[in-house]
């Protein structure tokens, strides 16, 4: 490594300041720290520090979402062959070179639109600001496509994550300063700015258009939405009237055949099981809050069985459905735990995972417009969480006063 | 009435370079000196001019702003130079040392006919009262507050902190002496808290006139200021004073024969030390007689203390007022390729209290860490990692986050007269996003002094 090593000294000096590059010195720094943890050395304070930066912290995560993703461009495949064909039965584990194909195909380009447009911006913002490239987008940047519907256009996803960089988080002030998670921005800004195009029966496989009349790609979600209509729908086919269309349901599919992912959905969300593999990842390391990732499936758990006891057609729905359906475990896992937006103290991660957990399937079964309650319920909890963190950190300031009056 | 308290937060940094308890007597120093930044917030008034001789025990400068507190020469010598900085602050006072440390003939102090009022007025007389400092603050203590109790922590536990059981073995005469003298300048109870996982040396755990408390438990729990917070924590408008154990020894020396002694036996520590051991030597003397032939490479940092509170000081440098440790490691210049000892690297070097790197794998291995910070400075991003190593019922982002916005109501309300920065050390160790967090603590501490003191 020398010779890089040499090759960076030699450049250091026309990026540094006086240097005839000196303007460009954020984009140097950006790139020269990737390869090199730089010379920089404590000044105050402790003069050692821990081995852990944001780079790794991240760099981690992203690993922690790599089964998702190897699941979902597996998945995404399928579901196109699935369209293309008209067969529903087609069987899963077959032609995997083909779907593997077919999937990358489809994920890559919206990989490549979310970081070639986000980085874009970042880079923009920090030559602005004369700071190198911080480190959250490169999360966001996967986290994207990994929301998105198969079939949504790729100038979509590109005007979606302008969205949520400029507007959710660099006006805050970059990294660690934003209030909403920035890949839930962007697409709760595609999903009311082009509701066709994110929601309903025809974006969840690609191919869609080209396909035999009749056959209906909706996900699981969307069947269970139909249920609460008059016209209630499972896997295209509709239920006779009369009949009791959730037995129906859980007789077709049972919670393991859900907790494996073969149904359609966005890019990422369908395997539970992929996405516990990442939770395993961010819990052992200790970069994922277990905190909220527990009590926010025991926040879905709970309500769930909370309909169960009020009861009603789509309001039956084991709870164990619940947390392998659509995107609550990607969201409990992946969305719900970025720090920078959750609660941060010990006690409010409890009660914000609990309440994002509940709140996420309140909507989703008592507002059938929205299938899918997890982005909202976590965006509703980004904005709660300060709150939260309010009134623990009055409680623990109420503790030293009482101390006080103790005395 | 004792209290014993376990502690479950925090985390042992495992250095190579403890010393071995190996005693050697260091030479008379060439010189030695004052850092007034060692006192912070400390304006001197130095009372000697340059070139003038001194004697052991001699008042050599006084706080500008209150005159009662006075500091003393601990050495026979002449006042070398008066070093200024920057709008002639004074930077450093130094001393050349004589030959012949003889100490002035004097004679015991007969405690026990002495008042409080006395005792206090002795100290402050003698150049003892610097020993002594306050909290809230962190600075020495305001002889004219009256303290609800006194701490002495009886161990150090910071990384490769030197063992004050080994240190004040032959003492206990002086400690003990020590201990009598302080109890007299409080109304309110005197701490002394031992490590309750050791009990070596009776010196500490039968002291009398005490309250002997016993902690368990990682670092920070040899911290004063840990301690007062689980033993009788302070509260707005409370004063708490605190003493190093060795600094009490030498206050009882003071007292058993009359003289001035600022001698005191620092731990020789860290990876680059040769033959880490104990060394006897004078507060504030010039390192490089100590250093000499024990420096195992080039590129190194000398650190006054330990690696997480100490100063830097250079090769020639002089041993800081509080200090009883010296520390030299690594100097970590160097650009780190990422996929070897960067950050993306298997990472078997690195000490982290996260498991991001695999430490917590390799048991009791000790390491050898350098000065490089790992990383940029971030804003914050990671929650959860600074409470894992701060054992106090204070919420530590948001106290620093109240400090670094200057929100008065909110470090009042989150616990900053608790506080010291050498608590908040280990969070700005483990700190994912690099920010000087003692730093912080310290500028808020200020604003505090300046605003609400």
């Amino acid at each position: 490594m020398k010779f890089l090593e040499n090759i960076v000294n030699k450049m250091e000096p026309k990026f540094s300041k006086g240097g005839k590059l000196e303007k460009w010195n954020p984009v140097y720094e950006s790139f020269i720290t990737l390869a090199f943890t730089p010379k920089h050395t404590t000044k105050l304070g402790s003069h050692i520090r821990d081995g852990v930066d944001l780079k790794r912290t991240m760099i981690t995560v992203i690993l922690a979402m790599v089964p998702a993703l190897l699941f979902g461009i597996y998945n995404t495949g399928h579901w196109e062959m699935v369209a293309a064909s008209g067969d529903l039965n087609l069987p899963f584990w077959a032609d995997q070179g083909e779907k593997i194909m077919k999937g990358l195909a489809i994920v890559l380009p919206l990989i490549v639109v979310s970081y070639a447009v986000g980085l874009t911006i970042e880079f923009i913002f920090a030559l602005r600001r004369g700071h190198p490239l911080h480190e959250g987008y490169l999360v966001s940047g996967i986290l994207i496509p990994l929301i998105m519907p198969a079939d949504v256009p790729l100038w979509m996803v590109g005007v979606a994550t302008a969205f949520a960089v400029i507007i959710g988080k660099e006006i805050f002030g970059g990294t660690g300063m934003n209030i909403l998670n920035i890949a839930l921005t962007a697409r709760a800004f595609l999903f009311f700015a082009y509701p066709t195009s994110m929601s309903g029966d025809k974006v969840w496989m690609a191919g869609e258009e080209a396909n035999v009349d009749g056959f209906s790609g909706a996900t699981p979600l969307g069947d269970l939405a139909s249920f609460m209509t008059p016209d209630a729908v499972l896997q295209g086919t509709p239920i006779e009237a009369g009949t009791n269309a959730m037995e129906q349901f859980t007789a077709s599919h049972s919670v393991m055949d859900y907790f494996w992912g073969i149904m359609p959905g966005s890019v990422g969300e369908t395997s539970t099981f992929a996405i516990l593999i990442g939770a395993a990842i961010l819990l052992f390391t200790g970069v994922g809050s277990f905190r909220i990732i527990a009590s926010f499936f025991a926040g879905g758990f709970l309500m769930g069985l909370i309909l169960n006891g009020i009861g009603g057609p789509y309001l039956d729905l084991p709870s164990a459905y619940h947390l392998v359906l659509g995107g609550f475990a990607f969201g409990a896992v992946f969305m719900a735990t970025d720090p920078v937006t959750a609660a941060q103290t010990g006690v409010g991660k409890l009660i914000y995972g609990l309440l994002g957990g509940m709140v996420a399937i309140t909507i989703r079964v008592l507002n059938p417009a929205y299938a899918e309650g997890v982005m909202l319920s976590i965006l509703f909890m980004n904005v709660m969480a300060p709150i939260i963190d309010h009134y623990v950190i009055q409680a623990n300031i109420k503790r030293r006063l009482k101390r006080v009056k103790a005395a | 009435m004792s209290k014993t308290v376990k502690l479950r937060k925090g985390l042992n940094i495992r250095l190579v370079g403890g010393a071995s308890k190996v005693k050697t007597d260091a030479n008379v120093p060439k010189t030695i000196s004052f850092r007034p930044d060692d006192f912070h917030g400390m304006i001197p008034k130095v009372l000697v001019q340059e070139g003038e001789q001194v004697k052991i025990g001699d008042i050599i400068f006084q706080d500008k702003y209150s005159d009662t507190i006075k500091y003393a020469s601990p050495v026979n010598g002449t006042l070398k130079s008066i070093v200024r900085g920057a709008k002639r602050k004074i930077m450093e006072i130094i001393i050349s040392c004589d030959q012949d440390q003889a100490p002035v003939e004097a004679s015991a102090i007969d405690l026990a006919s002495l008042s409080n009022e006395e005792v206090k007025t002795k100290m402050l007389a003698a150049g003892l009262w610097p020993f002594v400092r306050q909290r809230p603050l962190d600075v020495v203590a305001d002889p004219s507050n009256a303290p609800k109790a006194i701490f002495i922590s009886a161990f150090d536990s910071s990384p490769l902190g030197p063992d004050f059981d080994f240190v004040l073995k032959e003492k206990g005469k002086e400690f003990q002496m020590g201990l009598d003298a302080i109890s007299k300048l409080t109304e309110g109870t005197v701490h002394l808290t031992v490590n309750g996982t050791v009990t070596e040396n009776t010196i500490f755990s039968e002291a009398k006139g005490v309250q002997v408390n016993s902690i368990t438990g990682k670092h920070p729990a040899g911290n004063v200021g840990t301690q007062i917070h689980h033993i009788d924590p302070i509260n707005k408008g409370e004063f708490v004073w605190t003493i190093n154990a060795q600094d009490v020894a030498l206050i009882g020396h003071y007292f058993l024969t009359g003289q001035y002694c600022a001698k005191k036996t620092i731990a020789l520590t860290g990876s680059e030390v040769k033959n880490p051991q104990y060394i006897e030597t004078i507060s504030g003397a010039n390192v490089s007689e100590i250093l000499n032939g024990q420096i195992a490479s080039d590129n190194v940092r000398v650190i006054s203390g330990n690696v997480l509170t100490g100063t830097k000081i250079d090769k020639d440098g002089h041993l800081g007022f509080y200090h009883n440790q010296i520390t030299i490691i690594p100097e970590g210049d160097q650009l780190k390729f990422f996929l070897t000892k960067g950050w993306l690297g298997p990472g078997f070097d690195k000490f982290s209290n996260s498991r991001l790197f695999p430490t917590f794998l390799l048991g009791k291995k000790e390491f050898t860490l350098d000065t490089n910070l790992n990383g940029e400075e971030r804003a914050f991003v990671v929650t959860g990692e600074l409470e894992k190593v701060f054992p106090f019922d204070i919420l530590p982002m948001q106290l620093v986050k109240a400090a670094i916005t200057n929100d008065i109501d909110g470090m009042e309300n989150l616990g900053i007269y608790e506080v010291a920065p050498e608590d908040f050390a280990l969070c700005e160790y483990v700190c994912t996003s690099k920010i000087d967090i003692q730093d912080k603590i310290r500028q808020g501490l200020d604003l505090i002094a300046e605003e609400c003191m």
